[in-house]
C-alpha cells in the first residue's frame, strides 16, 4: 500500500511548533505592560485549551458511564465477536473491506445491515461468493451454525441492524398469509413460491428449500434483488402468516398426482405432448401395423 | 312382405328374425351394407384425426359432469370448504365452487383434470393431424373444403381451450383474462366498443365469466359438432385418400372394411385415448387453481402462461418490441396489436388459403387421391417445416421466462435468440430441409437404378473390388434398372424381398402371409425372392404387387372398382 501514513504528515509541523512555543522573549525588554499584556492572552490560550480537554475528557468519561456497551466496543470484544471478527478476516474482508465498509465493485458495506442479513446471506450459502455474477447463487452452507452465530455478533456489534426474530415462525392466519403473499411475493417467486427469472439473468429463487428464519431474515434485509421488507410494511405477525402459508403450501402433497414442477402451462404442454402426444402415436402405429 | 318366413335364405335364429322385422320397417340393410363394407386404409396417419375426435368425446362426456358442479358467476363470496388455506378468502363462486368440484365433490378432481388434459389432447392432436394432410397433401383438389373446415375446427378449439381456462377465475386465468382484455382495447378504433360488448362494461366486471360458460358449454361446441360431422360426411363422400403403392390408383382405396376389421381398430383407438387420458387425469396433476388463489386484480405471478395452444401468441408478445404508434388527435396503436392479433390474422389466413396457393402457384387444378411423400414434393415440405419452426421459436418465447429460470439463462438473452431466430431459422430450417428431401429421393431412385446393396464385397480377377446389388426388377444391357420412380416407399434391405429366411415378427412389423401374388412370384425365376420354395415373404414397404392383403386374404379392394389408373407394376 503506498498510502502516506498520517503521523509523517504532522512530524515536520512539530519542530517549528516547539521552537515558536519556546521562543520566550527575555526578560528585560522594555514596554512591560505590552508583556503582561502577551502573557495574559498567552495564559488565556492555554486555561481554554485546558478547559476544552478538561471538558472533552470531562464528556468521555460520562459517555462511558452512560454508554457502557458502546464502550465495551471499543475496548474489548466479547469471544464470540472475537472468534467472527477472525472468520471475517479469513473469508469476507477481500470484499467487504477491513473495516466493513466495503470495496467499490466488490462487495457493499456491512455496517448497519445487522445479524439478521448475515443469517440470510451466509446460512443459505450465498456468501462467502465463489464468483461475481449477475446474482449470488444459493449453494451448500460453508459456515457452520455455530460460525454463523459468530459472524452475526461481529457484523451486529459494528452498525447495528435488523435482528433475527424468535418464537415461532409461522405463528399467523394461514390463509391471511396466503393473501400476502399473493400481493407481495409471487410477482417474482411465483404462486407456489417456484420462483422465476427477472431481468438480465438474476431471478427470484424458489422458496421450496428455504426455512422459516430465511424466509423471514430475507424479508428483513431484501437480499440481492428483493425490496426490504420492514416491520412498518410487514408486520411480524402478517411475517409469519406469509411464512406458515409458504411452508404450509410446500409441504403440502400434491392430490391430482404429480405436480410437475407445479409452474403451470409450460409443464403440461411439455407433459401433453412428450407422453400423451408420444403413448398415441406410438398406440397408432402399433395399430397400423396390426393389418 | 315381399320376403317371408318361407322364402329361400330366410333367417332362422331369433336375431336373424328381428334383424329382418328391422329391415322391413326400417329398410337399412341396403345402406348398411355399404357402410359397413367401407374401406379405410391401413396406414397408422389415418388414425390422428380420430385421436382428435375421441379427445373431443372425452370433453363432452367430461365437461357434462363439470357443468353439474360449476356456477358460473362472480358474485362475492367467503370460502369455507375444505381446503385450509383459503378458508375465510374472499372470492367469487366461480372459483369457490372450482374449489369444490376439486376437493367436495367425488371423482370432481379427476374428472376436472381429465378434462383439461383431453382439451390439451384435443388441440394437439388437430395439429398433428393437419401435419400429415399438409406434408402428404391430402388437401389438394378435391378436399380442399374439409382443410377450410379443418383450419376452422382448430380455431374453434383454441377458443374453445381459451374460455374454458378462463372460467375458474383463478389468479392465472384472471391474468390471461386482462391480457384477452387488452388485446381487444388494442384494436384500432373499435377497441374500446368491442371490449364494452364483450365484458359489458370495463375490465372486470361481474359479467364475463357467465358470458364465456355459455360460449364454452353451449356455442362453440355446437358449432363444433356440426363441423366434426360435415367434415366427417364429407370425408366419407369424397372417401379417403391413401399412399402411393402395389395396387393402389386414384379410382381405388386399400384397405380394411369398416366392419369388422375397421371397428376393432376404431373401438381399441377409442380406448386407448380414453386410458391415456385418464391415466394422465389420474396420475399428473394439471392447473390446481388452489394454488394459485382467487383472482384480484392487484395480483399477478411470475411464470403466467396461457395453455400450450395460446402459447406461441405470449410468445410473440413478448418478442414484439414495444412499438407504440402515436397518431394525431390522441390516438395511439399499441405495440400489442401487432403480435396478438395481426400475426395471428397473417398465420390463419396463410394456413387456410394454403390449398388455393399451392394450385394458383403449381398450376395443378386436377383431382387427387393419391397421397404424396413428403420427400416427392421438397418444396411443399420444406415450407411446412419453415412453418414449423417459425411456431416452435414462437412456441419457446412463450415460455422463456421459465427456460430462463429452470436452465440459468438470462431473460433478456432468451428474448434475443427469439428475436432473431424467428428470423433465420426459418430458411435455415427450408434450406435443410430442402436438401434432406432431395438427399431422401435420390438414394430411393439410385436403388431402383442400381439395385439393392447386398452387403456382398467382391473382387474381381484384376483386383477391383465391387459391391453386389440385387436389383429390383429387369435390368437393361449396362444392368441400370428399368423401373420408374413411382413416389412410393422402396425395399432398401434385402430382408424387405425377402432376404431372409424368414420375417422377422418384431412389435411393429407385422408378418402378413404371402399374397396370391407374391406366391405367384416365387414361380418367377428372378432375383433372391425366386426360387426359394416356401420361404416366407414379408411385403411390408414392397412395391410388389398385391400389396397389403386383407383379413383373410380376401382381395383388399372397396369404394370404386380399380379401373386402369396411373401405372404402378413397378415388377415388370
Amino acid at each position: 500500500m503506498s498510502t502516506t501514513n498520517p503521523q509523517s504528515d504532522t512530524q515536520p509541523d512539530e519542530g517549528p511548533r516547539r521552537s515558536r512555543w519556546s521562543r520566550r522573549p527575555a526578560e528585560g525588554t522594555p514596554a512591560a505592560a505590552a508583556r503582561a499584556r502577551r502573557r495574559s492572552k498567552q495564559r488565556r490560550r492555554i486555561g481554554n485549551v485546558a478547559a476544552l480537554m478538561a471538558g472533552l475528557v470531562l464528556t468521555g468519561a460520562l459517555y462511558s458511564t452512560f454508554a457502557p456497551a458502546q464502550a465495551a466496543d471499543e475496548g474489548s470484544e466479547s469471544t464470540a465477536e472475537a472468534a467472527g471478527r477472525e472468520l471475517y478476516e479469513r473469508s469476507c474482508i477481500s470484499c467487504h473491506g477491513e473495516n466493513l465498509e466495503g470495496v467499490p465493485n466488490r462487495g457493499p458495506s456491512l455496517i448497519g445491515v445487522g445479524e439478521a442479513s448475515v443469517y440470510f446471506q451466509v446460512h443459505t450459502g450465498r456468501m462467502p461468493l465463489v464468483r461475481q455474477g449477475s446474482q449470488a447463487p444459493d449453494k451448500p452452507a460453508i459456515f457452520s451454525d455455530e460460525e454463523i452465530d459468530q459472524l452475526m455478533a461481529y457484523v451486529q456489534a459494528n452498525g447495528g441492524g435488523p435482528v433475527l426474530p424468535s418464537g415461532d415462525l409461522r405463528d399467523g392466519d394461514l390463509a391471511a398469509g396466503g393473501e400476502l403473499f399473493r400481493l407481495n411475493c409471487a410477482q417474482c417467486h411465483n404462486f407456489v413460491g417456484q420462483g422465476g427469472a427477472l431481468s438480465s439473468g438474476k431471478y427470484a429463487p424458489s422458496l421450496e428449500d428455504s426455512n422459516d428464519l430465511e424466509i423471514y431474515s430475507a424479508m428483513l434485509s431484501g437480499p440481492e434483488n428483493m425490496p426490504v421488507f420492514g416491520d412498518n410494511q410487514l408486520t411480524p405477525e402478517e411475517k409469519r402468516a406469509i411464512i406458515n402459508y409458504i411452508q404450509t403450501i410446500t409441504d403440502m402433497p400434491d392430490p391430482g398426482g404429480a405436480g410437475i414442477g407445479r409452474i403451470g402451462p409450460v409443464s403440461e404442454g411439455l407433459v401433453i405432448w412428450t407422453v400423451g402426444i408420444s403413448a398415441l402415436l406410438f398406440g397408432i402405429f402399433w395399430m397400423g401395423s396390426k393389418a | 312382405m315381399a320376403r317371408t318366413a318361407t322364402s329361400p335364405g330366410a333367417p332362422k335364429t331369433a336375431l336373424g328374425k328381428a334383424a329382418l322385422e328391422v329391415d322391413d320397417r326400417l329398410i337399412v340393410a341396403g345402406p348398411l351394407r355399404r357402410t359397413l363394407n367401407k374401406v379405410f386404409p391401413d396406414h397408422w396417419s389415418f388414425l390422428l384425426g380420430e385421436i382428435a375426435l375421441y379427445s373431443f368425446i372425452i370433453l363432452l362426456l367430461t365437461g357434462t359432469y363439470l357443468t353439474f358442479f360449476f356456477q358460473a358467476a362472480m358474485t362475492e363470496v367467503t370460502y369455507e370448504g375444505s381446503y385450509a388455506p383459503l378458508r375465510g378468502v374472499e372470492m367469487s363462486i366461480a372459483y369457490a365452487s372450482t374449489l369444490d368440484l376439486s376437493f367436495d365433490v367425488r371423482g370432481g378432481l379427476l374428472i376436472r383434470q381429465m378434462h383439461h388434459w383431453a382439451a390439451l389432447l384435443f388441440v394437439a392432436s388437430i395439429v398433428v393431424h393437419m401435419l400429415r394432410i399438409f406434408f402428404t397433401g391430402a388437401f389438394r383438389r378435391p378436399r380442399e373444403t374439409n382443410w377450410l373446415i379443418g383450419v376452422a375446427l382448430l380455431v374453434l378449439a383454441l377458443v374453445e381451450g381459451m374460455t374454458g381456462y378462463t372460467m375458474p377465475d383463478d389468479l392465472l386465468s384472471g391474468t390471461g383474462l386482462r391480457i384477452i382484455s387488452a388485446i381487444i382495447l388494442s384494436i384500432p378504433v373499435i377497441g374500446t366498443w368491442a371490449h364494452w360488448a364483450v365484458f359489458g362494461g370495463d375490465y372486470v366486471g361481474e359479467l364475463i365469466v357467465g358470458r364465456f360458460y355459455i360460449v364454452h358449454v353451449l356455442l362453440i361446441p355446437a358449432i363444433l359438432l356440426g363441423l366434426i360431422a360435415l367434415h366427417l360426411l364429407i370425408l366419407v363422400k369424397q372417401k379417403h385418400t391413401q399412399f402411393p403403392g402395389p395396387g393402389r390408383t386414384e379410382h381405388n382405396v386399400v384397405g380394411n372394411r369398416l366392419f369388422p376389421a375397421f371397428a376393432g381398430k376404431a373401438t381399441g383407438l377409442l380406448l386407448v385415448v380414453f386410458g391415456v387420458v385418464a391415466a394422465l387425469g389420474g396420475l399428473v396433476q394439471i392447473n390446481p387453481v388452489w394454488l394459485w388463489g382467487p383472482y384480484n386484480p392487484a395480483q399477478v405471478s411470475a411464470a403466467s402462461q396461457p395453455d400450450w395452444y395460446v402459447m406461441f401468441l405470449d410468445g410473440s408478445t413478448r418478442l414484439f418490441p414495444a412499438w407504440d404508434i402515436y397518431l394525431p388527435g390522441n390516438y395511439n396503436i399499441p405495440a400489442l396489436f401487432w403480435p396478438t392479433l395481426v400475426l395471428p390474422g397473417i398465420l390463419f389466413t396463410l394456413l387456410l388459403a394454403y390449398p388455393m396457393l399451392e394450385r394458383k402457384l403449381t398450376g395443378d387444378t386436377a383431382s387427387h387421391h393419391l397421397l404424396q411423400r413428403p420427400r416427392d414434393v421438397p418444396v411443399r415440405t420444406s415450407l411446412g417445416l419453415m412453418a414449423i419452426t417459425f411456431y416452435l421459436v414462437l412456441l419457446l418465447s412463450g415460455g422463456n421466462d421459465v427456460i430462463a429460470d429452470k436452465f440459468d439463462i438470462s431473460l433478456n438473452a432468451m428474448t434475443w435468440v427469439g428475436r432473431i431466430g424467428l428470423i433465420i431459422l426459418p430458411p435455415i430450417a427450408y434450406v435443410i430441409t430442402y436438401r434432406i428431401c432431395l438427399g431422401l429421393q435420390q438414394h430411393d431412385r439410385e436403388v431402383l437404378e442400381h439395385g439393392i446393396e447386398t452387403g456382398v464385397i467382391r473382387r474381381l480377377p484384376h483386383g477391383e473390388f465391387i459391391e453386389v446389388h440385387q436389383p429390383l426388377g429387369p435390368v437393361d444391357a449396362h444392368g441400370h434398372g428399368q423401373l420408374a420412380y413411382g413416389g412410393a416407399p422402396v425395399p432398401k434391405k434385402m430382408n424387405q424381398v425377402g432376404g431372409a429366411r424368414r420375417a422377422i415378427r418384431g412389435f411393429f412389423s407385422p408378418i402378413e402371409e404371402p399374397t396370391a401374388v407374391e406366391l405367384e412370384q416365387r414361380g418367377e425365376e428372378r432375383g433372391l425372392a425366386s426360387a426359394e420354395t416356401q420361404r416366407e415373404l414379408t411385403s411390408s414397404g414392397r412395391p410388389a404387387e398385391g400389396g397389403r392383403p386383407a383379413e383373410g386374404g380376401r382381395p383388399a379392394e372397396g369404394g370404386r372398382p380399380s379401373e386402369g389408373g396411373r401405372p404402378q407394376e413397378p415388377r415388370d
